[in-house]
């Protein structure tokens, strides 16, 4: 679909037009039965800037990299975004319009990803975007949103510092996931001393600036022992885990990222660290990454974030097996594929809420909106386009799943500004 | 204009009414500062054919200069989008966004002449100039060459790109400097704005295609070609060979950031994406499929490589890596000269015959010093 959509992108904004003032026609003729899709509001009342949406389509953009080294990372959002849009679709789309996708690879390159965002905003009209994994990439599609008036729906737990009219966060920002995490390793383990470490970039950086800040000002007599960071791609962890060895903290805190955890917990494993009696947290391994590590150099980690594949629930219970039966029985649902998959439905329910495709209605609407669905159970956006969303804590098992083992009494205010963590 | 002949004229007067008619006439804003960003790496192509093409020195590191024009460039444009009033949620106001996420609590010495246009201009050719000037001492001087010397500009790369990574504090790390907003106060996001950039930066290739046919034409462009084909030749008839590679080296890196100032210029940020060992490679490949000894044929190689890279990528987001990879070979195998050997075979040739004849009226000596230069033309 995106051939025809790119060769004669000037032919399609002028046969947009002509649409649109053939769909303003039937609302002046006071609802003439004739019009397309008799289910939804005309299109000239929902879509007043020149959006992609037709009397029985409206379409959206889907911008990951699936191509680079961050394709082994982003194809699970995509995967779920697929499915959340087919699933929309099969009950009616939105608004009574079927969802279209227009999908863009970024290609893990950061200005490819611009270059895209900005294709899907002023030649496609994208309704909405749903798109980025790293920080990198959304910093860079951030002005484009912001100058063409655009929605992107992004799906990381990322470092906060951040909030945007044109963006709805829906993965967790630093404090959410860290915080709770830190405060039950103290409580139930009696940790005191804790040793950070990251790969070298600005999200484990920044939340291991709040950690230590939350570990030295909130959590009695407990102290950060050790801090470093490794550049990406990073494979020799030997001395650090030397280093770690003499100085026995109670807790490794480890937030390190994509292909080193393999090196990583490989080599913590060759030197003897038992993880079932050395505690280690992390923030960054969710199911995806425990494909590359191997389940059994890993199993006893505990994981801190908001979803776990396993996670018993009603709605998870439909969710697992709907998106095996569309990916394969072999795919695995990690945090950030979770949290991509609610995307679509949170623009489905704002759209719903605004009656409006409108992007300023949109980002107006968007708060206090409530998704029940939600595999990780109840989301509800806050003021400040984050999601509001319940902590877990997993424990690894040897078969690359986790046991759900603790999980926050109420969900956790989004804080992409904490007071006294800067 | 001595330097120039009948059919130099031709083409740069065919390629600036592309540019600067045809284009912007054809095509929308958007796709006329996409076609803007690729004409960025056309200056590092120009650079590539003096360099490589003629006096035969592969540089895989152009990435290098390439990227810190475009950051000297964005160093100046992220501190007039930091001013205090922007950044009061800060801890610090007045200093970059990233800077005050890495706890720096005052602006970097090294930052401090940017906030300046004028020292910003002079120092996005010349920063470059002089870590070329630096590379080209330390190798040229000792006779380091050819595949030692690609190694070792690959070799700078890299550790250019882990030194801008590593010091995210003091340069944006892996996201780069990002939200560039005004030049001087004039807002350089809205579509207008793009289209005079666009412009400028046409204007620039233009001159820039000038002066690298001023330099081919000149008697260095004839010792860089005899350098590239029998540098002890050159070296026995008493010429400093290092010296001359020294320069077109530096040329080369000078060009290739005022590409990297206007790419900062029209894209609106700039990462360590642009300066590590891949980019470099990609730009090498921009001059090869134009062909390395034809300044046009490496700016329409800059241009169709990454249009075909924007195209394919639409069109086939799945397997559009595949399609650029089978361009490359193709290109390798069937044209080893590139777009301007395809020129050269068959079209080059019906030029000539269509073209009036050149009445040599100058005496043989001359002829032979300037060959093809006719006195209509000679001034």
């Amino acid at each position: 679909m995106s051939d025809n959509e790119i060769n004669t992108a000037a032919v399609s904004a002028t046969r947009r037009r002509v649409l649109q003032g053939m769909a303003a026609l039937p609302a002046a003729a006071a609802m003439l039965p004739a019009r397309g899709n008799a289910a939804g509001p005309a299109t000239a009342t929902v879509n007043t800037t020149g959006l992609a949406v037709t009397d029985d389509t409206v379409t959206v953009g889907i911008l990951h990299s699936i191509s680079g080294t961050m394709a082994i990372s982003e194809t699970g959002s995509v995967e779920a975004e697929k499915l959340a849009i087919s699933q929309i679709n099969e009950a009616g789309g939105v608004l009574g319009r079927q969802i279209k996708v227009i999908q863009e690879d970024g290609a893990s390159d950061w200005p490819t990803f611009a270059e895209k965002a900005k294709k899907l905003l002023v030649s496609d009209k994208c309704a909405a975007v749903f798109g980025c994994w790293t920080s990198a990439s959304r910093k860079a599609v951030l002005p484009v949103f912001e100058q063409y008036n655009g929605m992107l729906y992004y799906p990381t737990f990322y470092e906060g510092l951040e909030q945007s009219k044109n963006v709805i966060y829906t993965g967790q920002e630093a404090t959410q996931q860290i915080l709770a995490g830190l405060d039950w390793v103290n409580r139930t383990k009696g940790s005191k001393t804790f040793y950070l470490l990251g790969s070298d970039y600005i999200w484990p950086r920044t939340s291991n600036k709040i950690a230590r800040k939350h570990i030295e000002n909130h959590l009695t007599g407990c102290k950060v022992v050790g801090e470093d960071y490794f550049p990406l791609g990073h494979t020799q962890f030997n001395s650090v885990i030397n280093k770690m060895k003499l100085v026995k903290p109670d807790v490794i805190y480890a937030i390190i990222v994509g292909g080193s955890n393999v090196a990583f917990y490989k080599q913590l494993k060759a030197a003897g660290v038992d993880l079932n009696k050395q505690t280690l947290l992390t923030i960054s391994v969710t199911e995806d990454e425990i494909l590359g590590i191997g389940g059994e150099n890993i199993a006893g980690a505990f994981a801190c974030m908001k979803y776990f594949q396993s996670l018993d629930n009603p709605n998870n219970k439909v969710f697992v097996p709907a998106f095996k039966k569309m990916w394969g029985e072999k795919s695995v649902i990690g945090d950030v594929t979770q949290a991509a998959y609610l995307g679509p439905y949170l623009w489905k329910l704002t759209v719903e809420k605004a009656g409006s495709f409108d992007i300023d209605k949109i980002a107006a609407a968007s708060p206090g909106i409530e998704f029940k669905g939600a595999p990780e159970g109840y989301v509800r956006i806050h003021e400040n386009h984050h999601l509001w969303s319940k902590t877990r804590v997993g424990k690894a098992r040897t078969d690359g799943q986790y046991d759900v083992i603790y999980e926050t009494g109420d969900l956790v205010e989004p804080n992409p500004f904490p007071k006294g963590y800067q | 204009m001595t330097f120039l002949n009948r059919k130099d004229i031709a083409a740069i007067a065919i390629l600036a009414v592309l540019l600067l008619a045809v284009l912007p006439l054809c095509l929308d804003p958007f796709r006329l500062n996409l076609v803007g960003k690729y004409l960025t790496y056309g200056f590092v192509a120009l650079g590539l054919v003096l360099c490589w093409g003629d006096a035969g020195i592969l540089s895989l590191g152009q990435g290098i200069f390439f990227g810190l024009g475009g950051y000297c460039m964005a160093m100046y444009l992220k501190l007039e989008a930091s001013s205090p009033e922007a950044t009061k949620i800060q801890s610090t106001p007045g200093i970059p966004d990233f800077m005050d996420w890495n706890q720096i609590t005052s602006l970097p010495l090294f930052w401090r002449p940017f906030h300046s246009l004028a020292f910003t201009i002079v120092a996005v050719p010349l920063v470059p100039v002089l870590l070329a000037l630096i590379i080209g001492l330390a190798m040229f001087k000792r006779r380091v060459g050819g595949t030692y010397f690609a190694i070792i500009t690959q070799a700078v790369a890299a550790i250019l790109t882990i030194l801008i990574i590593g010091q995210q504090g003091y340069t944006g790390g892996v996201n780069g400097i990002t939200d560039l907003r005004t030049l001087n106060g004039w807002d350089i996001r809205p579509d207008h704005a793009k289209i005079v950039l666009y412009f400028i930066n046409g204007g620039l290739l233009i001159v820039c295609v000038l002066l690298a046919q001023f330099v081919r034409r000149s008697k260095l462009g004839r010792i860089l070609v005899a350098m590239r084909d029998k540098e002890d030749r050159v070296r026995f008839s008493g010429y400093d060979v290092a010296n001359f590679k020294i320069f077109v080296f530096c040329l080369a890196a000078g060009l290739a950031a005022i590409g990297g100032a206007m790419f900062t210029l029209q894209v609106g940020f700039m990462s360590p994406s642009f300066v590590g060992i891949v980019p470099s490679i990609e730009m090498v490949i921009f001059c090869a499929v134009g062909g390395r000894t034809s300044i046009f044929g490496a700016i329409y190689g800059a241009l169709t490589v990454n249009w075909a890279r924007t195209t394919f990528s639409e069109g086939l987001p799945q397997l559009w890596l595949f399609a650029m990879g089978s361009l490359f070979i193709l290109v390798v195998v069937v044209f080893p000269d590139g777009l301007a050997g395809i020129y050269r075979r068959y079209l080059d040739p019906l030029v000539d015959r269509m073209l009036p004849p050149v009445r040599r009226r100058i005496p043989v000596a001359a002829v032979a010093e300037t060959p093809q230069v006719s006195p209509t033309f000679a001034e």
